[in-house]
């Protein structure tokens, strides 16, 4: 039991989603998140220990993102084979039996569509227990207002990549913190820095995603 | 049509322009609105920025097409438009550069990662071959694919370049600094990787542009110059990481600072030198002073 719990986690880790994924070439073949979650819950090992091996999985891959021991295709591809995973565990959140550790709203502000350092961030914390609401691009402070308004205990995160959208970044987390002062905001983002994080007034900065899942688990601000 | 390839031949070492997108933020462009639309829109303020690189003295200018290809363009319902809108910005810069510059049409990434299944191969193909041939109509002389990140796309858009329009291309990628002081692209790719990928491609000229300012600039040629040391290569480096200050961004990197620096850059082996994000015409003025007195 304790060996098939960790293999799932491996295949987080590895990015192994399936058994016909090609990634990674080194386990081309052999069962993936998807087959090895079914096999799981089908044998009687419960989703919590599922979900534990998994955010465990994640925070390795994460981890070492953030000491550049791998880079941005890793990382998607564990956060594809998270996916798997949780598309057998839904059920499991639906009916409570398992709980997420809270909730996360996220978007790029407004001025920037990119995406893809936005959704390495959503992925991530996804995979390590949280429940995302995911904005978008291009998100106006006044639907990360509203968001926050449907999810008053939610934390918020802000992404940009263009250094010009960092001014609307700045504005957004002051009026979210006019309105909610006690909502915990962190930015990230190419450009950005600790130092311009705390001009901006957020309560954290994450060059990481994996730092992103540190601040929120921290439970800082709340 | 002039030949890049055929100026970099008088051995001199070339300078490129500098950054766009700021410039015509200076201007008036919104964060959120398409750039590439101001070609038809606001050509006037487009043909500015393009004439003031010439009359800075760089000998090879852009297009204000980094974002030109139709995958890009959908993100403002504009995909419909990538013909007219390439072919706009060549026709601009070409009007500003005259028959003395080179003008070489920039293609920037889409922001799909294909490893995931955002986009196929197919679609990249097909959008970047679009963009160049709108560029190609326009005017250009050749083609550059810039700021790269994944091997798989730069191999795309170099391909899809080549094959639509039988032009020069070039193709440069965008180096961090990792913690363990090696130099990689965001998708992991190494300087050294990104060289032997182009060549096979068949990309004339190779290197990197954006970045982390000049100083790092001058680590990812060395890294280039000692596994390659014939391949033509372009930098355009930004003028630092901007800082935020009193509610406006600041990039650091004074002109006279990226001339001192572009003068080691030509020194370590780079031919054709320029400048990315927070560069202007003073930066480009003071690297072409620089580079004619050595």
């Amino acid at each position: 039991m304790e060996v098939a719990v960790r293999k799932i986690g491996e295949c987080i880790e590895r990015g192994k989603v399936n058994r016909t994924s090609p990634y990674p070439r080194d386990m081309l073949g052999q069962d993936g998140s998807d087959e090895l979650t079914r096999q799981a819950l089908d044998s009687g090992i419960t989703a919590e220990a599922i979900l534990q091996a998994c955010n465990e999985g994640m925070k390795r891959i994460g981890d070492k993102f953030g000491r550049n021991e791998v880079f941005v295709p890793e990382l998607l591809m564990a956060a594809k084979a998270m996916n798997a995973v949780m598309s057998h565990l839904k059920p499991y959140f639906q009916t409570g039996v398992v709980k997420t550790k809270g909730k996360f709203v996220i978007g790029t502000v407004a001025g920037d569509l990119h995406d893809i350092g936005k959704n390495l961030v959503a992925m991530v914390v996804e995979g390590n227990g949280w429940e995302v609401v995911d904005l978008g691009v291009d998100v106006k402070t006044v639907k990360f207002l509203e968001a926050v308004n449907e999810n008053p205990d939610c934390r918020v995160g802000l992404s940009a990549l263009l250094t010009t959208t960092m001014l609307n970044m700045s504005k957004t987390v002051m009026g979210i913190k006019s309105r909610f002062p006690t909502t915990p905001v962190i930015v990230g983002g190419a450009p950005l820095t600790q130092k311009v994080a705390d001009e901006m007034g957020a309560d954290g900065y994450a060059p990481t995603p994996q730092g992103a899942v540190a601040f929120l688990d921290r439970g800082a601000g709340r | 049509m002039r030949s890049l390839l055929g100026l970099l031949k008088e051995g001199r070492v070339l300078v490129s322009d500098g950054a766009w997108g700021t410039m015509l933020q200076e201007r008036g462009l919104q964060s959120g609105e398409c750039p590439e639309l101001w070609n038809v829109t606001r050509r006037d303020d487009v043909l500015a920025v393009a004439k003031s690189y010439v009359e800075a003295g760089a000998d090879i200018i852009l297009t204000n097409s980094f974002g030109g290809s139709p995958i890009r363009l959908a993100h403002y319902g504009l995909e419909d438009r990538a013909a007219e809108l390439n072919e706009a910005a060549a026709d601009i810069s070409r009007e500003a550069a005259g028959r003395n510059h080179v003008v070489l049409g920039s293609m920037g990434p889409t922001g799909e990662i294909s490893l995931v299944g955002s986009v196929t191969k197919d679609e990249l193909y097909a959008g970047f071959a679009l963009q160049a041939r709108g560029l190609k109509k326009g005017g250009v002389d050749g083609i550059l694919v810039e700021t790269m990140s994944a091997i798989d796309e730069a191999v795309s858009a170099v391909r899809a370049a080549i094959d639509s329009t039988g032009l020069e291309v070039a193709c440069t990628f965008t180096f961090d600094r990792t913690k363990n002081g090696q130099y990689r692209t965001m998708m992991g790719v190494s300087p050294a990787e990104m060289a032997e990928a182009m060549k096979a491609a068949a990309a004339c000229v190779i290197g990197a542009n954006c970045g982390n300012g000049f100083d790092q600039m001058i680590e990812v040629v060395r890294e280039i110059r000692k596994i390659d040391s014939s391949t033509p290569l372009l930098v355009h480096a930004n003028a630092g990481l901007p800082e935020y200050r009193e509610g406006k961004l600041v990039y650091l990197e004074t002109p006279d600072m990226v001339a001192e620096r572009a003068k080691i850059l030509a020194d370590l082996g780079a031919n054709i030198i320029g400048g990315c994000c927070g560069t202007t015409p003073e930066h480009i003025r003071a690297i072409v002073r620089e580079l004619k007195v050595s």
